[in-house]
């Protein structure tokens, strides 16, 4: 192929009495916007900074690929530790104890002042990009193609605990009757599955800290309280970047967004 | 039993079941680690019956402790032999052929050791063969790891088979499968470990790079502690090539050490300045597992041996038997704290939650410590019964040296000898020695 040189170092110099101070002042702002020098780049960049300031990516909190996109929002200041989602998690999913599905952490902070404890229940994350499936040599944990709930196939587990080690949540555990890896499903096969709205957990919850539902339907609570600007709104340990679908946010009794209970039927 | 044919025995160099009871010693020993192989093994199904969850000492936070560390051992020693036996049976370097036989045997007999430790590891075995074909998953690095290595031991099997039929041609042909099979499956192995994203200690290149580079170290120290070891159970295994071969894998085994120090010595610098890796790097650096990182890993996986061989200077026969010694248990350590470390660190420690606030703690069960010394007795055993009944892997006189040229006595090469010339002509010709007039 054969290219038509141009001879750059040879052309008439145009000079710069034919650019206006217009242009001029326009392309500088456009270099300007581009590397976000207005603002100390933290807003105007075009390079985007939701990821600093939301969990998640824009591209994850606008686009839910699953319909219905299960998902919950745990408010962590309301947390009482009355281990009621344990137990009814335990009696409805025949959870042994030596596993759990659900649990939840006590995190103290001595020096602080007025109350000094809170708890963070953890569960599955059901994470959109989830390591565990990733990992799974014989498919036997997958992401569910229509909910997106994070589910076993027992029969297929052939127990290498490859998934256990993978998950960042520590959501698995070997459950021997089953004689698979056992972990959080949203309750799909004891109660979704059968027309149910909650989770045992959620259900149960008396301080409104588990807030179970839909995220990708707009008039659901759960979109409501992830979709907004006022209180922040993060996953756990975003950096492994497995995009979970459990949402931490603070709330108080005070608060707009506490809602003393999920009603059972919305 | 298959009757093997008079003339079959002979060029596979197999000496009859009756080799067996030439020496009582060695005899007692291949019975005594039998029994001992037979023992973990009977502990292991103990286990299985009962529940692996009560018996051994791995938990949710820690799924996996010592079984996967020696399984990694085994299979890495196996990957080892099998490329540091390649340079030469392979890829044609002279010096590194008289080897090949041993390391290609031994090769098979870690493997299938290794598989049986991680037979007692994973809870349904059965349904493994099953579903890794009907419901493969492609995206696995496991799934990759365990198919490559069943690849990589039928090409082995293959390639042992025609070493022993003397066809070098095909032997040639299914080890370099084998090499592609083996790197392929222990690069996949570390990538087990390198690509859980979830776990910042072993995430990133640096764990299938380090896997396949500490393999061939392991290969190097497993060549010439069992060919120590078979020297001193049968000195004549040892010519002139022989010596050769095993100053040429201890010189190999020396620089692959340094390397391997290079990697530790960055691993725990990169650690300390990331916060992320921290904790873990110094659990081992001065924390609770400093005994087995500073005493096990680097005194007598790396310094020691290091210093030894490079004194042994590739002929001291004692002193690099005890150096390699020293190599085998201490790289045993070496992949007992690589996998403990990427787990030691609670995935919820930077929470800051009273659960989690410090490291886990992991200590191997009985159950656990017996399926490990079965599965290390069981390639012992391989060895001692490799070493009787096939005439301790000696190649034949005629597929050393070919037809026309002879095994120097003064550098241990092979010498043409040119048309009408003597031993001692052509000796003098390829040394360049001048005629004394």
């Amino acid at each position: 192929m054969k290219l038509n040189k141009i001879d750059l170092d040879n052309l008439p110099n145009e000079g710069l009495d034919s650019v206006t101070e217009i242009e001029r002042r326009s392309f500088l702002k456009v270099g300007l916007a581009i590397s976000g020098v207005f603002a100390g780049g933290k807003i105007l960049s075009v390079v985007s900074k939701v990821n600093e300031v939301y969990a998640s990516s824009s591209e994850f909190t606008e686009k839910y690929p699953y319909s219905p996109h299960y998902s919950m929002v745990v408010r962590q200041g309301l947390c009482i530790d009355c281990e009621l989602c344990i137990k009814a998690c335990k009696e409805t999913n025949e959870v042994p104890d030596y596993g759990y599905r659900t649990r939840i952490l006590t995190k103290t902070v001595s020096d602080a002042i007025g109350r000094k404890q809170e708890f963070i229940p953890t569960l599955c994350n059901h994470c959109n990009e989830p390591p565990c499936c990733r990992a799974c040599p014989t498919k036997a944990t997958y992401k569910d193609p229509n909910n997106g709930i994070v589910m076993m196939e027992s029969s297929k587990c052939i127990g290498c605990k490859m998934c256990v080690l993978a998950c960042p949540y520590e959501a698995r555990y070997f459950n021997a009757k089953r004689r698979a890896i056992d972990k959080c499903n949203f309750c799909w096969d004891t109660r979704l599955e059968k027309g149910e709205k909650l989770t045992a957990c959620s259900n149960v919850c008396p301080s409104g800290a588990r807030i179970f539902g839909d995220i990708s339907d707009p008039e659901n609570v759960v979109y409501k309280m992830v979709h907004q600007i006022e209180k922040q709104v993060w996953v756990l340990r975003p950096e492994s970047g497995s995009k979970p679908n459990v949402f931490y946010m603070k709330a108080t009794r005070s608060s707009p967004w506490d809602l003393r209970r999920q009603a059972d039927a919305r | 039993m298959v009757k093997i044919q008079k003339e079959t025995a002979e060029r596979w160099g197999y000496s009859g079941i009756g080799a067996l009871f030439s020496s009582k010693p060695h005899l007692f020993l291949m019975l005594l680690f039998g029994a001992v192989a037979a023992w973990g093994y009977a502990v292991g199904i103990d286990g299985f019956f009962k529940g692996y969850h009560h018996v051994y000492g791995v938990t949710r936070q820690i799924p996996w402790g010592l079984l996967i560390s020696a399984y990694i051992f085994c299979v890495v020693t196996s990957t080892g032999l099998c490329l540091v036996s390649s340079i030469g049976h392979v890829f044609g370097y002279e010096p590194y052929m008289p080897i090949a036989k041993r390391a290609v045997f031994l090769s098979i007999t870690f493997m299938l050791a290794g598989f049986t430790i991680i037979f007692f590891d994973i809870e349904n075995p059965f349904r493994m063969a099953v579903y890794n074909v009907i419901s493969p998953n492609f995206t696995s690095n496991m799934w990759w790891m365990g198919t490559l290595y069943g690849l990589y031991l039928l090409s082995l099997g293959i390639e042992y088979f025609f070493l022993l039929d003397q066809n070098h041609s095909m032997s040639r042909f299914a080890g370099i499968l084998g090499v592609i099979f083996g790197v392929a499956a222990h690069s996949n192995l570390g990538a087990v470990f390198g690509m859980l994203h979830g776990r910042e200690f072993w995430y990133g290149p640096y764990m299938p790079i380090y896997f396949i580079v500490s393999a061939m170290m392991s290969g190097g120290a497993a060549i010439i502690f069992f060919t120590c070891l078979a020297w001193k159970m049968n000195r004549e295994i040892l010519d002139h090539r022989m010596e050769r071969a095993v100053k040429a894998v201890c010189q190999l085994t020396t620089m692959l050490i340094a390397v391997i120090m290079f990697f530790t010595i960055w691993k725990i610098i990169s650690g300390i300045v990331a916060p992320e890796k921290y904790l873990a790097i110094m659990a081992f650096v001065t924390g609770p597992h400093a005994l087995t990182f500073w005493l096990f890993e680097v005194a007598m996986g790396m310094v020691i041996p290091f210093f030894l061989l490079l004194r042994s200077k590739g002929t001291n026969y004692g002193l690099m038997f005890s150096a390699t010694a020293m190599m085998l248990v201490g790289i045993f350590f070496m992949r007992y704290n690589l996998v403990l470390a990427g787990q030691l660190v609670p995935v919820f420690h930077g929470l800051g939650v009273e659960e989690y606030s410090g490291l886990l703690p992991y200590f191997p069960s009985y159950h656990e410590i017996a399926v490990a010394i079965a599965g290390l007795s069981l390639a012992i055993t391989g060895f001692l019964f490799g070493e009787k009944i096939l005439n301790a892997h000696q190649f034949q006189k005629h597929e050393i040296v070919p037809a026309g040229a002879f095994i120097c006595p003064g550098c241990g090469g092979i010498h043409y000898k040119k048309e009408g010339e003597t031993h001692e002509e052509a000796l003098q010709r390829h040394h360049r020695i001048r005629k004394a007039k």
